[in-house]
């Protein structure tokens, strides 16, 4: 490959599609709500839910209790053990996947419209009566603690880690939602109930569907799966205070290749200048070929393989983000031209032909993200997640048009902050050092 | 619940064969397949269902197609046609596509080079334009050269030196092949790779880029007498190389001892092992023992219910991961490969002999009808839900191309998957699982005591 896409890319902007997706919301008879994207020529639907909070919504002393109870969901459920349960799915040839975030647990599900009503039952099951048997328990913790391990030796894993305790402190975001060794190794199948009760509730549910389905039916699927959840969940925790001064932190570990992490305040996705921002970083390092960075750190220079940044708005707090690898002797020389970069675009914004070509990308690559059913459902959910309008499709590349030169530049010179901007790199670099500003 | 561990898993299913991640299932696309006067080949896959196009050409010329001595020369040489030509400037072509809103890529395997452009389904011709004029007019200097070549060794610092387990795959790869350049990393290995230059890259693409050595796949909202005329325009002005070599690449000998290899890192938190044993790959008209490997696979290691699963990892508990693969989309013998991670007071040793315990049990036993009904009922399923996913479908068609299939052997594989008997499956097993193909590798910490 010659570029990797890397996926949090995809989290800056979760977007939706072209126009030939009609978007209907659809109030269930017992008053959940759901965007629908109705296409019957497969015969199959995919299903998006999302809980707010995610494993933010972790007890003190619990850090990684959504995390396991959120693995633990596919091993068992109802009747059905671990086992009995695996098999179930497989005679339905449907898929399940599960996942959880710092702002979500994520639920989706594939299945076949013949089996509709079987798969429905068996995530009814799933969600409300997960079994946590001790012998899943543990053979999914023995799962969750390899992978920590696994991370601790991780350069990528290593730079995350520093960059968020760094960043974000005591919050929620400035540790590893997985846990730790110790703090998994002590929760108990009770801390697992309590998670499951803190996470799934109608207050924070977003559902997207996209498939053979429609309306009615999708209505009477959600109120059979979903109707009986409690009103409400865990307590949000607040927002969290984004710290972070300039400088480089080094994180020494014996490999070839040192990994970066920078990053200073960002902007909120509500923020009436996010579009400018949004822009501005395509054409800083928004992931193709043709960004600034790409073109100094790789192709001028051949420092790295891959050089990106993008703004990651949470909904608790929001950073700007960026990320390189080089090796240990040329790593000091891609930072700094990355900071050069960062300067320039503060002191000297874009020129106009920058900010067409970067809206002639943006604008015609939005067609691209209509790419199946079930990228569909995730876009459905994300959308209503950031509060968008049922309309956005036909205004999002309006949005994007009507940033102007001066409102690029105005907004250039706001946020990017390059005296704040840190460096976290892990490795045996070359000529750097911890510093503060 | 296995993320972490899926990554490894997928790590072993990329790195140790020849071929990309598995995906051997077909469906009832809609597909049209001709081939140009000058011998390019083109398969055109519908789906209007937006309107974006995937506009693909795959070379039939991988890592595996190199000259002794350069190794890496394929994957440096795709970096390189993002260069100039006689007409277009260093990173035109990309900026191009950006600017009408796609994506471009490519990628590099064994087998095959492959350049891909996503994008508005009006632009296909604009497309067709610049990726015919990188086949044949390609513009380099040594300064793109050496910028470039230092690119491709932080790709490999970046995907192998700074990555235990690609290392530990790397030793295994060259263990299983001892006559066949699939032994030698995709990427090259790095002492050739630092010694590439201009001669070594032109020489690759003088010899292979060709439209008789290429596959056209467009896929999409396209229409395919549209797709013929648009190519006929660009790409059959080409003429074809009469100097293309043919594809004879060294082959196996018998393997007749099964080798060993420790590899020891102090970066390695997961230790676990890995075995790899030397099989077949599909052929064209002859895609049988293929299937019944790929059926193989899904029973032994292919989930939560699969044998290996069901013994280590829920019955012993001696292991928090186990799986199988085999991808036959390969021009010569393949691998089939197992992978056990043991739980945390289980020790390599105890992890290889259950795995060797439960394949011996699995031999015995025979195949569970109705594990390998539930299997063919997903295969099934699998074809209605690939609908969604043209540009898996476009890739399948391209690798099968590029690795000596047809068409029709690419509409012959489900049934054939299908087909396949449990006898089928036992006796595959029994032909592939021989110890003197083998390799078995153990994944260490550095200083870690033999155990």
């Amino acid at each position: 490959m010659r570029a990797l896409f890397a996926g949090i890319l995809l989290i800056v902007l979760a977007l939706p599609a072209v126009a030939a997706v009609k978007i209907q919301e659809v109030v269930s008879p017992g008053g959940i709500t759901a965007w629908l994207v109705e296409d019957h020529s497969i015969p199959f639907t995919a299903l998006e839910l999302r809980f707010r909070g995610g494993t933010s919504l972790d007890a003190p002393g619990k850090r990684g209790a959504v995390n396991l109870m959120t693995g633990l969901l596919e091993e068992g459920a109802g009747d059905l053990d671990a086992r009995a349960y695996a098999r179930e799915l497989e005679s339905l040839a449907a898929a399940f996947s599960f996942d959880s975030g710092p702002d979500t647990v994520s639920i989706s599900a594939r299945f076949l419209t013949e089996n509709r009503d079987k798969v429905m039952d068996l995530l009814h099951d799933t969600i409300h009566a997960p079994r946590f048997d001790a012998e899943a328990v543990e053979r999914v913790r023995g799962q969750v603690l390899s992978g920590l391990r696994s991370d601790a030796n991780d350069p990528d894993e290593i730079a995350g880690l520093a960059f968020r305790a760094m960043t974000y402190g005591d919050h929620p975001y400035g540790s590893d939602g997985q846990g730790t060794i110790d703090s998994v190794t002590a929760l108990t199948r009770d801390d697992l109930l309590a998670a499951q009760g803190a996470v799934f509730a109608r207050d924070r549910l977003y559902v997207g569907a996209v498939g053979d389905i429609s309306p009615q039916e999708l209505g009477a699927l959600l109120d059979a799966l979903l109707g009986d959840l409690p009103a409400t969940g865990a307590p949000l925790p607040g927002k969290a205070d984004v710290t972070i001064s300039g400088g480089v932190t080094v994180v020494p570990y014996a490999t070839p290749q040192s990994v970066a992490l920078f990053g200073q305040r960002g902007i909120d996705r509500h923020d009436p200048d996010f579009f400018a921002a949004y822009v501005l970083n395509t054409i800083l390092g928004g992931g193709s070929f043709e960004s600034r960075l790409m073109s100094e750190v790789r192709e001028k220079r051949g420092l790295t393989y891959g050089v990106y940044s993008y703004l990651v708005p949470r909904d608790l707090a929001s950073v700007y983000m960026g990320s390189v690898a080089s090796a240990n002797d040329r790593i000091g020389e891609a930072v700094e031209v990355i900071r050069t970069e960062w300067a320039r675009l503060a002191r000297d914004g874009v020129t106009a032909e920058e900010l067409d070509k970067a809206k002639t990308y943006l604008t015609g690559a939005y067609p691209l993200r209509f790419d199946g059913n079930e990228r569909i459902a995730g876009i459905l959910v994300g959308m209503q997640m950031d509060d968008l309008p049922l309309d956005y499709i036909e205004t999002r590349n309006d949005k994007v048009n009507a940033v102007t030169l001066e409102d690029a530049n105005r907004v250039a010179a706001e946020l990017l902050d390059p005296e704040h901007l840190h460096f976290v790199v892990v490795g045996q670099p070359e000529g750097l050092e911890t510093t503060t500003n | 619940m296995v993320r972490k561990l899926a990554s490894i898993a997928t790590l072993l299913a990329v790195l140790t064969g020849p071929g990309a991640a598995a995906q051997d299932d077909g469906a009832q696309e809609a597909v049209t397949a001709f081939t140009l006067d000058n011998g390019m080949q083109v398969v055109v896959v519908e789906d209007h269902r937006a309107p974006v196009l995937q506009h693909m050409v795959w070379y039939r010329a991988g890592s595996a197609d190199e000259p002794v001595g350069s190794s890496g020369v394929a994957h440096f040489l795709e970096h390189l046609l993002f260069k100039g030509t006689d007409t277009m400037e260093p990173g035109e072509l990309s900026a191009t596509v950006a600017a009408n809103g796609g994506r471009d890529n490519a990628f590099t395997s064994y087998d095959y080079t492959a350049y891909f452009q996503r994008v508005a389904a009006d632009r296909l011709g604009l497309m067709m334009k610049m990726e015919a004029d990188r086949m044949v007019n390609l513009r380099l200097s040594e300064s793109d050269i050496e910028t470039e070549r230092n690119v491709i060794l932080e790709e490999r610092n970046m995907r192998t030196e700074n990555n235990p387990a690609a290392l530990f795959s790397e030793q295994m790869n060259a263990a299983q092949y001892l006559n066949h350049r699939y032994g030698v990393p995709v990427i090259g290995w790095k002492h050739e790779m630092e010694t590439l230059d201009l001669e070594d890259a032109l020489t690759f693409y003088r010899r292979y880029y060709a439209p008789n050595d290429a596959i056209l796949v467009v896929s999409g909202d396209v229409d395919p007498d549209e797709v013929r005329q648009l190519a006929e325009t660009y790409y059959a002005a080409i003429p074809a190389n009469p100097d293309l070599p043919e594809r004879l690449r060294s082959q196996e000998p018998p393997q007749t001892a099964a080798r060993r290899l420790v590899f020891s890192d102090p970066r390695v938190a997961q230790p676990y092992v890995s075995r790899s044993y030397l099989a077949p790959e599909r052929d064209p008209g002859d895609q049988e023992s293929a299937a019944a490997l790929y059926l193989l696979s899904e029973l032994l290691g292919g989930g939560q219910t699969s044998f290996l699963a069901e013994r280590l990892q829920f019955d012993t508990q001696t292991a928090v991961y186990s799986g199988a693969f085999y991808n036959g989309m390969a021009l010569d013998n393949t691998t089939f490969d197992l992978v056990v991670v043991p739980a945390e007071d289980v020790t390599l040793e105890q992890a290889e002999a259950e795995l060797d315990a439960t394949l011996s049990a699995f031999l015995e036993k025979g195949v569970d009808p109705d594990q390998l009904e539930r299997i063919k009922l997903q295969l099934r399923a699998a074809q209605i839900y690939e609908r969604d996913d043209v540009a898996g479908i476009a890739n399948r068609y391209g690798q099968a191309l590029a690795t000596g299939l047809t068409v029709a052997d690419v509409q012959a594989w489900p049934d054939l998957l299908q087909a396949v008997t449990g006898e089928d499956i036992l006796a595959s097993a029994k032909a592939v699982l021989r110890p003197e193909t083998s390799v078995t590798g153990w994944l260490m910490r550095d200083g870690e005591a033999d155990q």
